[in-house]
């Protein structure tokens, strides 16, 4: 029996691991939604409209997390066991921590002077630290099998992932 | 053709079996309904061949109720009790409304959704919605000679919880089965995606008369997929009026008109804004009640300026949707103009300017809304043959989260999250010993729940005492295809369970609905009691037809008792049905549903692994 249970890569059909062809898995995500979508079970009895719906919240929960790099590499740490622990782990190297802190200064200031341009600049170069962020997390978890590392790493995302919103949030209310 | 046979059993090309479906566009300032007839999606006209119903609603002192045209001619001389752009109430309460003090109506400020106080007594936007949706209804069972299977109802994307839930009722009421709340913008991307089979990235700008739209949409193969979506759900061509309706007042030094001299003056405004948008300069002349003249001129650039912020405005939206989707503007393909409002130049050029593209403006902004609809509701109701099936995923226009200590909104449901969707969340306890715990349901982007809008709130009762922090509060909010919330919370170790379908704080209780139901079964008991029965036998027919179909493809999945079991429900069913009795009915559709649980659930995994098949199946684990 199918279940909801399995892991969302083999709901894909996809090799558990944290490269992935996204095409293949927006091909698959696509082709599942297409056979449960409760869009497809409207005019069929409530048994299957429930299950439909049951379904359809599961395969797009599934690929909303293996879509984003950071969640795709949460998920992969827990089904291997290990726990980021967002919450209470912040033991973060010196260096990650200063850098952090001069970004958030520079948001800071960029939000009082409303100064767009510097916005944008600082969105760019946050979005540069994740890219490298995600090919470190690529060799640790899939070469290198350094679970410890790969915490650290995710949890490094988090944070940039945080500073990201926090900055569209900025410059979205220097348009309104 | 595997589609065809696994997925949907209940649908027929056989044409006594064509289901009658109907999509919906309530529009704030007119509405539609279309449906799709061999093959050929058309608006359904009234006894006088148009097809714009105006969404204006008149109540008489002798209990008739005139909608439309008719009601559209008498909102001067009576502008108390006719009832115009009933939308912008929807799901709002007195102090969410903009220009109250210029409308003619006798607002009751209660606690949840506005009231107006009518000569037929106090009206609930919900029940105004309602008889434009009837005269709809009518329309439609007179145009295509039978009862409706049910409708798809468009609301504009930016809705809310409580606005969605208000016309999902304003629908019941009416006596609609709701096959789907659509998004407007959605809706036309179907219409315009499906005739010009587009491919790429598009977006769907919606100046309708009180709201607006955006959504940026992903075209492939045959999917529409929502990729972000904003706007301003108190923002449209009703404003651009207001603008130039404060305009004439100023510049004809009248300061306070009456009911109804604000009445006509607001619909000379909004004739002399359609009139700029093909000259450059317009007159306007009338002769108020109060025996005041107005002899004016205004010219187009002057309206632009006046109107430029409005323009603006919509602007902002944009670009938040364009961030949302992590896209550039030149990376659209397309964009697509729906509503009354982008008929204006200025608009077009603002969007043109913006995009650096001219929009698309060969679909009619008034009607593209309703034929999407119409060809949803085609699909939804189970009409279409399965290999040109088309799949819509859209999203939820804004987050939805819960009050935490200090009065801050914590996210559950991210905005622009695919739906339907779930996420769940844990809680615990803060003293020892505590044995229930408030929950304050709320949607919105900001930080503190005073600045969100607040949903619904509920209480879960009877957790084991515990010290503080041992108990384990499980919240999970689901949100389903018509992006409607419902919430439950449940304590993890001892499985105690609140639930709530969110009646969202501005919305009617259930007992309101049903009191306005009883309402309208004393008025017509008889009528209301022959469509109750039609309506279960007809459902009973729909689930009887749907499974046989079902069992003539996949039964080999049932053992020969489980098989025999299902054919005695089916059989017991059937019997019910050909009775008189709604209640029989029921309880043995009740008891079929029961029955055929595991069949369903047997069919949805050959469905899934049918879809798999051509991925690594190997790699499944089973």
């Amino acid at each position: 029996m199918l279940d909801l249970h399995q892991d969302y890569f083999a709901l894909f059909g996809l090799p558990r691991a944290f490269a992935i062809d996204i095409e293949r898995l927006e091909q698959a995500y696509l082709d599942l939604q297409g056979k449960v979508h409760p869009d497809r079970y409207a005019h069929l009895p409530d048994a299957e409209k429930r299950l439909s719906m049951q379904w359809a919240t599961h395969v797009n929960e599934a690929f909303r997390t293996l879509k984003n790099p950071l969640t795709r590499g949460h998920y992969l740490l827990e089904l291997r066991g290990v726990d980021p622990a967002f919450d209470t782990n912040t033991a973060m190297s010196a260096e990650f921590l200063m850098e952090q802190m001069e970004w958030r200064e520079a948001l800071g200031e960029a939000k009082d002077a409303a100064d767009e341009d510097v916005l944008d600049e600082l969105a760019r170069r946050v979005r540069h630290s994740s890219k490298a962020l995600v090919d470190e997390l690529a060799r640790q978890l899939d070469v290198a099998n350094d679970l410890e590392g790969a915490a650290d790493t995710v949890r490094r995302m988090k944070f940039l992932e945080k500073l990201q919103h926090e900055i569209n949030d900025a410059l979205t209310a220097l348009e309104s | 053709m595997a589609l065809l046979q696994i997925s949907e059993p209940g649908m027929s090309t056989a044409p006594h079996q064509h289901r009658l479906a109907v999509g919906i566009d309530l529009g704030t300032t007119n509405s539609l309904v279309a449906t799709v007839r061999n093959g050929v999606t058309l608006c359904l006209q009234d006894e006088d061949g148009r097809t714009l119903l105006p969404s204006i609603v008149h109540y008489l002192p002798d209990g008739q109720i005139v909608v439309g045209r008719k009601a559209m001619a008498t909102q001067a001389v009576d502008p108390r009790n006719t009832i115009v752009s009933v939308k912008r109430f929807m799901g709002r309460g007195l102090k969410d409304v903009a220009h109250v003090e210029t409308m003619p109506y006798d607002f009751v400020d209660n606690a949840g959704m506005v009231r107006l106080r009518t000569v037929q007594g106090v009206k609930s936007p919900v029940e105004v919605s309602a008889e434009i949706l009837k005269d709809l209804r009518l329309r439609a069972e007179r145009s295509l000679g039978g009862e409706l299977t049910g409708a798809v109802i468009t609301v504009p994307a930016y809705f809310d919880e409580a606005q969605r839930q208000a016309t999902k009722d304003a629908a019941r009421l009416a006596g609609l089965n709701v096959l789907r709340l659509l998004n407007e913008p959605t809706a036309a991307a179907i219409a315009y995606g499906l005739e010009n089979a587009s491919e790429g990235i598009y977006a769907v700008y919606d100046l309708g008369g009180g709201t607006f739209d955006i959504s940026i949409l992903r075209l492939s193969r045959g999917v529409f997929e929502v990729v972000a979506t904003s706007g301003d759900a108190a923002l449209g061509g009703d404003d651009f009026d207001h603008r130039l309706f404060c305009w004439i007042l100023d510049n004809a030094g009248i300061s306070l008109p009456s009911d109804r001299d604000s009445r006509r003056m607001l619909m000379k405004a909004r004739e002399v804004k359609e009139r700029l948008t093909l000259d450059e300069s317009v007159p306007i002349r009338m002769t108020l009640d109060s025996g005041d003249e107005i002899d004016l001129t205004i010219e187009r650039d002057v309206f632009v300026d006046m109107t430029r912020p409005l323009v603006d405005k919509t602007l902002r939206p944009l670009k938040k949707a364009l961030r949302d989707a992590n896209l550039d503007p030149a990376d659209v393909k397309g964009v697509v103009m729906v509503g009354g409002a982008t008929r204006m130049p200025h608009v077009q050029k603002a969007v043109g300017e913006f995009f650096g593209a001219m929009p698309l403006t060969n679909l009619d902004p008034d009607t593209v809304v309703a034929i999407g609809a119409a060809m949803q509701a085609n699909v939804l109701a189970g009409n279409r043959a399965g290999e040109d099936e088309w799949l819509l995923l859209d999203v939820i226009p804004l987050s939805l989260g819960i009050e935490t200590m200090g009065g801050l909104a914590e996210k559950i449901i991210p905005r622009n999250s695919t739906i339907p969707t779930a996420r769940a969340q844990e809680f615990t306890t803060f003293k020892d010993g505590q044995t229930a715990m408030a929950f304050h349901v709320v949607q919105g982007e900001r930080e503190m729940i005073a600045d969100c809008r607040s949903l619904a709130r509920f209480e879960l009762r009877g957790i084991p005492p515990m010290v503080a922090g041992a108990a384990r509060i499980r919240v999970t909010f689901q949100v389903d295809a018509d992006g409607l919330l419902s919430v439950t919370a449940r304590e993890t170790t001892t499985g105690v369970e609140a639930r709530v379908e969110v009646k969202p704080s501005y919305g009617l209780a259930d007992n309101e609905i049903a009191e306005m139901l009883q309402a309208g079964f004393e008025h017509a008991r008889d009528d209301m009691e022959r469509r109750g029965l039609k309506e279960q036998q007809v459902e009973a027919t729909r689930v009887i037809e749907a499974t046989e179909k079902a069992l003539a493809v996949d039964g080999g999945l049932l053992s020969d008792a489980e098989r025999a079991d299902l054919d005695a429900a089916i059989a017991a069913l059937r019997s019910a049905a050909e009775g008189r009795e709604v209640r029989a009915i029921k309880i043995q559709l009740e008891a079929f549903n029961r029955a055929s649980n595991e069949f369903a659930s047997r069919r949805m995994d050959k469905s899934i692994r049918e879809a798999l098949a051509g991925h690594k199946i190997d790699e499944i684990r089973i």
